[in-house]
């Protein structure tokens, strides 16, 4: 599934307009310790995480995720996305905590 | 063999917001000349963590890169101090000194050097008061 079809199933909003969403996701990976995702995430995985602030969208970058999504309404700032613009990352906020948002993932076969 | 590549890099204490930009360019350097995307994984991995050691744990730090001829790539990290006490200890998963600060950030995992150790081909630390000297390799064909 890519990123615009999942936004088009969730309605989950998309902090960066200006990149597109034409990209496919393969599989999620949940957590908020940045080592942790660092040493198990895959490229190509959406990562789910309640973390904003700039050294996410570094490790997203260094492992290649296909994009973040920021689950349970944590505060995405407007800096925040533009950052994650300029250096053509993809976020995604959710409202669902978590565990929901990756039900939704599972749920749409991802 | 003689080396193809050479980058030094400053990496500065407490820089959170700049955290991960070497570790970037290194990234991207090495892509450039040719390195699998599999090895450049590694690597990212490898020298991001290294890179966060050096902000938040030591008083900043230099890294140099190094490719040889023969694929060989050298990635050294070394910092002023103030060293780690037990680096026993600190290759254990999951074992973590990170201030409050950085864990509020999801740094402090004490996945750091395991996560290093398990993805370099080569991995010597020396540390004492005076500094820490981190020696990472990774073999590449070219």
């Amino acid at each position: 599934m890519t990123i615009k079809e999942l936004i088009e199933q969730t309605g989950w909003k998309l902090s960066t307009p200006s990149l597109s969403t034409d990209i496919e996701i393969k599989g999620a990976y949940c957590g908020d310790l940045l080592s942790w995702v660092m040493g198990n995430g895959e490229p190509q995985q959406a990562w789910i995480t309640v973390q904003v602030h700039a050294n996410v969208i570094a490790v997203a970058l260094l492992r290649e995720f296909s994009c973040i999504i920021v689950a349970d309404d944590a505060n995405v700032t407007e800096e925040f996305a533009a950052k994650a613009a300029a250096e053509e990352l993809v976020v995604l906020e959710s409202s669902m905590p978590v565990y929901e948002t990756a039900k939704k993932l599972v749920e749409l076969g991802i | 063999m003689d080396s193809i590549l050479q980058k030094e890099y400053t990496v500065v204490q407490d820089d959170y917001v700049n955290a991960g930009k070497v570790s970037s360019d290194i990234k991207t350097t090495l892509a450039e000349i040719g390195i699998s995307p599999k090895i450049l994984r590694k690597i990212a991995v490898a020298s991001y963590e290294s890179e966060i050691n050096l902000i938040i744990h030591a008083y900043g730090g230099k890294v140099y890169l190094d490719v040889s001829d023969d694929g060989y790539i050298s990635l050294v990290f070394k910092d002023p101090g103030p060293g780690i006490p037990d680096l026993e200890k600190a290759l254990t998963p999951g074992w973590s000194t990170a201030s409050e600060k950085a864990r509020g950030m999801g740094f402090g995992a004490g996945m750091g050097l395991p996560n290093i150790q398990r993805v370099s081909d080569e991995f010597d630390i020396e540390s004492s008061p005076q500094g820490t000297t981190l020696k990472l390799g990774f073999r590449a064909a070219v």
